[in-house]
This record gives C-alpha cells, sequence and structure tokens, in this order.
C-alpha cells in the first residue's frame, strides 16, 4: 500500500503532509511525557523489529507468499503513540532506503498506515477488548483489529489517489478494498497468531507494559481521533456522498422535491456541505468536510466531558478502576 | 551482519558519494517536487530528467544491473495503481504520464540512498531540526535492522531444520510463534541497551 511519489498532486500532498507531521508531533509529545526513558530504546527495536517481521515470508495459495505488515501488532505492544513513531521509522527507513513508498508520499503513507491504520486499530482494538475480556476475546479483538486497521488504510489510500484524480473513486475504491480485504484477512491471521505466541512466551508484556493496563492520557484519545476524522472527511467524505441520499432518491422518484421548503427556518451555513463561492467542487467539499468534523468533534467533546466529568463528580468507579 | 548487502552501494567511493548529503537530500527533494509538479504528457522534460538521472548512475559507479533490478522489483506495485488510471477518460495518458513520473522519481529515490549512508542522512535531520526522539529512534532502528534480520535468519533456519510437518496452518503457526520470540528478544535486547545507554551516561 506505499504510494510511490508521481501519483498525488499538490493538494493532497500538503494535506497529508499536514496531517501527518501533525500526528507525529502528539506522537511524539506523548511519548515524551508518558514514556518512561527505559522504554525509549524499544520505539527503535520495535521499529527494527517489525522490518524483520516483514522478511518471514507465509506461504500463500499457489504458490505465492505474504508477510507481516506490522501496525496492529505494534500498537497492541507499544500503544497508540509508541506504535506511530515506530511504523513512522519503518515507513522512513523504506522510503529513504529501499525506495519503497515515495519522499513526497511519505506524509499520505505515515498517514494511512501509522496514523489510520495503526491508531485507528488500537482504538478498535481496546474498545472489543473491553467489551470481550481476557482470552478468547483479546484475540478476537486484535483479529478485528488488524482486519479493520488494514482495510480503513486502503480506502483513505483510495481516497487520497481519486482526489488527486488518479483513479475515479468507485474503481479505486472497489480495487483497493477488495485486495485489502484479503490481505487484512492474512493480516489478522498472523497477528493473532503472533499476540497468542508472545502471550505464551511472555504474559508479562502483554500486560505489565502493554497499553492498556496503564491509564491511557484521554487527551491522545481525542487528539489523534479529531485527526482521523479530519483526514476521513477530507478523502473519504468528498466521494462517498455522490449519490444522491435514499431521502432526496424518493423525493424524486415521487415528485415531491420542488415542495421541500426552500426558506429553511434557520439559514444553515454550509448549504449541501459546500462553502459558498469557493474553488472547484471536490476540493471545496473536502474543505467543508474538514470544518464540519471540526465542529461536530467539538460539540462530541462537549457531550463527552459533560457526561463523563458529570459521572466522575458524583462518584461512580468507571470500569478501569474496577478492574485494577 | 550478512545482511549488510541490504545499502552496500551506500559506501562506494565515486564524486556523487563524495557529495555531502546536505547537498544529496535535498537536491532529490527538489527533483521530485519538480517532476510531480510537472504537468501531463511533456515529454521532452521527463527525457530531459531521465537523462540527467542516467548520467548520475555512471558517474556514482552504482552497477546498472542493480539499479535496473530495483526499479523493476519497485514497478510492479506503480503499474497496480496506475492500471486503474485506464478505467476512466483519457486514461492511456493518465497511464503513460503516471508510469513515466513514478520511474523518474524512483530512480532519483535509488540513486539517493545508494550514493548516502543512511548515518549521514540522520545527521542532515538532526540538523535540519527533526525532534531528537524521532531521529534517535530511527538510528537505533537502522542500527539493530541488520542484527535483528540477522537473528530471524537464524531462527528460520533452525526452524527448518527442526520441523518437517506438512500443512499450510502448521507452518503459519510455527512462523507466528518464530515472529512472537523475536520480539520477546527484541524487548530482551531493548532492555540491555537501555542499560549500556545508562552506563555511558544517557540522559
Amino acid at each position: 500500500m506505499h504510494i510511490p511519489d508521481g501519483f498525488l498532486d499538490a493538494k493532497t500532498l500538503v494535506a497529508t503532509g499536514a496531517l501527518a507531521a501533525t500526528g507525529v508531533a502528539i506522537a511524539l509529545r506523548q511519548a515524551q511525557k508518558h514514556l518512561p526513558p527505559r522504554r525509549v530504546p524499544l520505539l527503535g527495536l520495535t521499529a527494527a523489529f517489525v522490518f524483520a517481521a516483514q522478511m518471514i515470508n507465509f506461504p500463500v495459495a499457489g504458490g505465492t507468499s505474504g508477510h507481516l505488515l506490522g501496525g496492529t501488532l505494534a500498537a497492541v505492544l507499544l500503544g497508540p503513540s509508541g506504535a506511530v513513531l515506530a511504523v513512522t521509522s519503518v515507513l522512513i527507513v523504506q522510503c529513504l532506503i529501499f525506495a519503497d513508498g515515495g519522499l513526497l508520499a511519505l506524509g499520505a503513507n505515515v498517514f494511512n498506515m501509522a496514523i489510520v491504520g495503526g491508531v485507528g486499530s488500537f482504538y478498535i482494538y481496546r474498545a472489543l477488548y473491553r467489551l470481550l475480556g481476557e482470552g478468547r476475546g483479546q484475540m478476537i479483538a486484535v483479529a478485528v483489529a488488524a482486519w479493520c486497521g488494514t482495510i480503513m488504510a486502503a480506502i483513505v489510500a483510495a481516497g487520497e489517489l481519486s482526489l488527486s484524480g488518479v483513479v475515479a473513486w468507485r474503481v479505486g475504491l472497489v480495487a483497493m478494498a477488495g485486495v485489502h480485504a484479503l490481505i487484512g484477512v492474512g493480516e489478522a491471521l498472523i497477528t493473532t497468531l503472533v499476540v497468542l505466541a508472545i502471550r505464551r512466551a511472555r504474559p508479562e508484556i502483554l500486560s505489565e507494559a502493554g497499553p492498556i493496563a496503564t491509564g491511557r492520557p484521554a487527551t491522545e484519545m481525542l487528539a489523534f481521533g479529531l485527526l482521523i476524522a479530519l483526514g476521513l472527511a477530507m478523502f473519504v467524505a468528498p466521494f462517498a456522498s455522490s449519490w444522491p441520499d435514499g431521502l432526496e432518491r424518493v423525493a424524486q422518484r415521487l415528485g415531491f422535491q420542488h415542495r421541500a421548503v426552500t426558506t429553511p427556518l434557520m439559514p444553515s451555513p454550509m448549504p449541501d456541505y459546500a462553502l459558498p463561492r469557493l474553488g472547484p467542487a471536490v476540493w471545496n467539499t473536502a474543505l467543508a468536510g474538514g470544518v464540519g468534523t471540526a465542529l461536530v468533534f467539538l460539540l462530541a467533546l462537549g457531550v463527552t466531558w459533560l457526561v463523563v466529568v458529570r459521572k466522575r463528580q458524583r462518584g461512580q468507579p468507571d470500569r478501569r478502576s474496577r478492574r485494577a | 551482519m550478512r545482511h549488510d548487502f541490504l545499502d552496500r552501494w551506500s559506501r562506494l567511493d565515486s564524486p556523487i558519494h563524495r557529495l555531502p548529503a546536505g547537498v544529496k537530500l535535498p537536491a532529490a527533494l527538489g527533483l521530485v517536487v519538480l517532476v510531480v509538479a510537472l504537468p501531463r504528457a511533456s515529454w521532452r522534460a521527463f527525457l530531459g530528467i531521465a537523462v540527467l538521472l542516467i548520467d548520475m548512475a555512471v558517474l556514482s559507479r552504482i552497477p546498472i544491473r542493480f539499479i535496473a533490478w530495483r526499479l523493476l522489483t519497485l514497478e510492479p506495485l506503480a503499474l497496480g495503481v496506475a492500471g486503474l488510471a485506464l478505467f476512466q477518460p483519457d486514461g492511456g495518458r493518465i497511464f503513460a504520464t503516471l508510469l513515466a513520473k513514478t520511474t523518474l522519481c524512483l530512480f532519483t529515490m535509488i540513486l539517493l540512498s545508494n550514493t548516502t549512508p543512511f548515518s549521514a542522512l540522520l545527521a542532515v535531520m538532526r540538523r535540519a531540526c527533526v525532534p531528537a526522539l524521532l531521529v534517535s529512534t530511527l538510528a537505533l532502528m537502522y542500527r539493530y535492522l541488520f542484527v535483528l534480520t540477522d537473528e530471524a535468519q537464524r531462527m528460520r533456519r533452525a526452524r527448518m531444520s527442526r520441523t518437517f510437518r506438512p500443512g499450510r496452518w502448521w507452518t503459519w503457526r510455527i512462523l507466528a510463534t518464530v515472529i512472537g520470540q523475536l520480539f520477546v528478544r527484541s524487548t530482551e535486547r531493548a532492555e540491555r541497551i537501555y542499560a549500556a545507554m545508562a552506563a555511558r551516561g544517557w540522559k
């Protein structure tokens, strides 16, 4: 899924570069604040490990072979910030030593694989792990997270390629998501087996050093969540809405479209998700998507704060403290 | 370190190799930016850049066969994505342009990575104010890349000389155990490295 140079155009390169730089900056800040110095070498060693593990080939049907990608594995072992740093290092080395993945496209690759694939799959893993519990539940959580991480990264990559005008969105989506749905199955299997093997050999790596046990700061999740949402709004949302939605379609067919209230009670600041009088349509929707995400995110933040902080003030123990 | 072959050519001696990395990295970046920014189907410019790159490749004394082989192994990926462009109007032209641009960028990066040692690139990054934690992570990764790859290879050989069970599922389980063990060994090594770093006065 390494995007080479020459595929993405200027606006996509700038956007992905900014998102990736922000993500790496968040990860660095979190690591500097919360990572004990004892574990700093582990970041570099895990990056080297992911690289070495990618050289071990697994036989797949018909004489072909595949290998571990490692984003989810790094996320499960190191937590979101550590995973971003480790996977980013792998991508930088692959780019600068093996010319695998472009230099300008490094931002896009870091955003897709380290941030969407790595951090995204970490939060899926954590949510499922808390839902399903220890043992088999943890393995299911790892498998689902690895599959989702692979396919999410592929979908965002498809969005970036179509925003650059290289491929049509539907073709790109079907091809990328189709291929990576299969690759994701392999990734899920390998990641789960590896986590199982690590748990059998050294269970304390997954519990003591593991990111779940130590309470992660909420700011980390909020920052990464906002970043991923922004990326999705910019690279995926502009295309996802190219069909008329269900209600509009029914309205068209039944012929009552014109009866829709044309003067809304409160004028919407962004009618039809497009900022008025701004550039070409697709980029426009992307921009509107970004602004919209930021607004929705702030709203969600407010609601979460109200619910969580109020609850804590009332003295209800949350789940983490119960487990401890 | 038998995996030295991964970046063996970066330590040759030639006029291109002797150029400081602080010049080569920005130059490569500039060339890639130029190629990406060129309008579609500007064939003369592409040809000019290709001639320039081939001249540099000859000057750098990297075996042409090696460069051609790297290009060939990296090209299928690009071909796969560029092939998708054929499904849209004016697809043929987009496809040809994409292929030309990608090949030129790949050529530039292969030249950069095989004429500049990675440690020199790291030094440039450090001077360019890349955060210290990222640079030290990269430096540690590069240092132990070869060690861990060797370790993985040794474990693979040990496994192949001991397991004879047929069946794909069994192979997958054993390979996963090998990777898991590799991670366990990496963490142990990281702990020893930290002790060594602390003993030498690292913060």
